[in-house]
């Protein structure tokens, strides 16, 4: 347990040694900033004490930079040889596995941070709908996790950090958005398959103030599946250098 | 702890890279692991350190399986990869401290064996810098430091000294050393000097099977054959010294080295040594020996005949 504090600790520290965490931080929060408060269907025109608008922007952004940040994640280890370093330290793979996941998780977490200030903010202009907002909080971070997991699963796969960001983006947008698109066009069982796959479907349930088992098992066994899969795939040691 | 190997194979694609090795090495014994490149060393050592499964065959190391208690060998074996990985944007005070908490080392420990291993490996006036601003041989110093930070039973070594200068490699093999008196270590090379200046025991590996056992002695003797002598006799025209010496029984053949400076190279017959003979040869006709030196086979000429072909 231990073992995966520390991997997440040092990992953690690279992303902000290395100007990412900062560079990550400052875009999203300028982005989210941005949208929310000053331009669109921002809270002003909206008119409502609510942060849809942010939950959607993060939505869209959180999408596209987790790929940025897992990509380097294994394949970067593996490169560098760093792999056999820590492999032959008292660490299992799932541990690796695990602290891997949990920095990119605490990263997010530490950029979602800041983005409290628009709650309190909108708590202090009007009427605010607290569980609305922690669940939309909830949401994003369980759809950092499936994101992040695929992403780890990607770079267990591909060497090359661009091949490994570009293809969990692409797994990605099935989730994000084309299986949400295919259930819109199919009725009856097929368009209740694609609805259910959609990552969209059960973030938007959550967001709206509804806490649904089926929706943490799906958050929860897409992780596991992809967290599992790159486990195996550490443990074979068929990575490809 | 001893490492026993058991007929250790290790395929990639169809090609072996290790075909049913065995050995033993003991607790407290310097190993060397010779071999040209590709011949099966580094896999081997990944197998020892649980990086690599092996398809067939197993390691133990101090009774325990690499497939069943990878945690335990992991925890008394200090590996050196090959290359060197390191995190490059870290500090070395930071990269060992990590290395000493992964290892489980308790905290109030910590701060010690890292100056301790500052120290040992002689990076005190560097050790605030980044990994990447170092030079290679202060980076495999760094490499040491890790392999050694948990005072690990067995050392594992794979080519500790490529990349660095003479002097360099000069320093980490007095180290080595120094470690290897109280450690089971391990060493790789493909270089034969640096085997021998530092093992107690060469292994040799070609094509991933084990072609030498032994000490450094051993092996020369192995491959020693008949006694050649490099010999210089004057007071005597050199054809008749060349005359006489062939005449001598135990002499096999004799070539000239030099004829002006009356060098000859006198190989013996199979398990006889001629010196005596030659010496009373030079009494008898009133020679004297300029120069009397035993040809020893180099340890290079041995390896080299034992891994071409």
């Amino acid at each position: 347990m231990k073992q995966i504090f520390h991997i997440a600790y040092r990992e953690l520290n690279s992303f902000f040694d290395s100007l990412t965490a900062y560079v990550l931080i400052a875009i999203f929060l300028g982005f989210s900033g941005f949208f929310t408060w000053i331009y669109g269907a921002d809270v002003f025109f909206l008119g409502q004490a609510s942060l849809d608008t942010f939950f959607t922007v993060a939505y869209w952004s959180l999408f596209i930079f987790i790929p940025a940040l897992t990509m380097r994640s294994i394949a970067g280890e593996l490169k560098a040889g760093t792999l056999e370093l820590l492999l032959t330290k008292p660490v299992s793979d799932w541990q690796l596995i695990l602290g891997k996941f949990l920095s990119t998780f605490l990263l997010i977490g530490i950029a979602l941070t800041p983005t409290l200030f628009y709650y309190f903010t909108l708590w202090g202009i009007g009427p605010v709908d607290h569980s609305a907002i922690i669940l939309g909080y909830l949401g994003l971070l369980l759809m950092s996790m499936v994101y992040i997991s695929i992403g780890l699963l990607t770079s267990c796969l591909f060497s090359n950090p661009i091949v490994a960001s570009l293809t969990a983006l692409s797994i990605g947008i099935f989730f994000h958005i084309i299986f949400d698109v295919l259930a819109a066009n199919f009725v009856g069982f097929t368009g209740s398959v694609f609805s259910f796959l959609s990552l969209s479907t059960h973030f938007e349930s959550i967001t709206r103030g509804v806490v649904d088992t089926k929706d943490l098992i799906y958050f929860f066994s897409i992780s596991f599946f992809c967290l599992y899969s790159s486990k195996m795939i550490l443990s074979s040691r068929n990575l490809q250098v | 702890m001893d490492i026993v190997v058991e007929h250790l194979t290790k395929r990639y694609g169809p090609q072996k890279a290790v075909d049913n090795v065995s050995f033993r090495v003991k607790a407290g014994e310097v190993l060397g692991f010779l071999g040209p490149n590709g011949a099966g060393k580094t896999t081997t050592m990944k197998a020892i350190s649980c990086y690599i499964n092996p398809d067939e065959g197993d390691v133990k190391v101090g009774g325990y399986s690499i497939k069943e208690h990878p945690e335990i060998i992991k925890k008394n074996i200090g590996y050196l990869p090959e290359n060197n990985p390191l995190y490059q944007d870290m500090n070395i005070i930071d990269f060992l401290e990590f290395i000493a908490k992964i290892h489980g080392i308790p905290k109030y420990l910590i701060p010690e064996r890292i100056l301790d291993m500052v120290r040992i490996c002689g990076l005190e006036g560097e050790k605030h810098k980044l990994i990447s601003e170092l030079s290679k041989g202060y980076q495999q110093r760094v490499g040491l430091a890790q392999a050694l930070i948990h005072d690990p039973e067995i050392l594992i070594l794979d080519e500790p000294t490529t990349g660095l200068d003479p002097n360099q490699i000069v320093e980490i093999r007095e180290l080595i050393k120094r470690i290897g008196k109280e450690k089971t270590v391990i060493l790789s090379s493909h270089i034969l000097a640096e085997v021998e200046a530092t093992c107690d025991r060469i292994l040799i590996i070609n094509n991933g099977r084990i072609v030498v056992d032994g000490t450094a002695e051993e092996l020369r003797k192995q491959a020693a054959g008949n006694e050649i002598l490099k010999l210089g006799i004057q007071g005597g025209d050199v054809n008749d010294i060349f005359e006489n010496l062939l005449n001598l029984d135990t002499i096999d053949s004799v070539d000239f080295i030099d004829i002006d400076k009356q060098l000859f190279e006198v190989q013996s017959l199979k398990e006889e040594t001629s010196v005596k003979a030659i010496f009373d040869l030079c009494v008898q006709n009133n020679y004297y020996i300029s120069e009397l030196t035993p040809t020893e086979k180099k340890l290079e000429d041995i390896f080299r005949q034992l891994t071409l072909h």
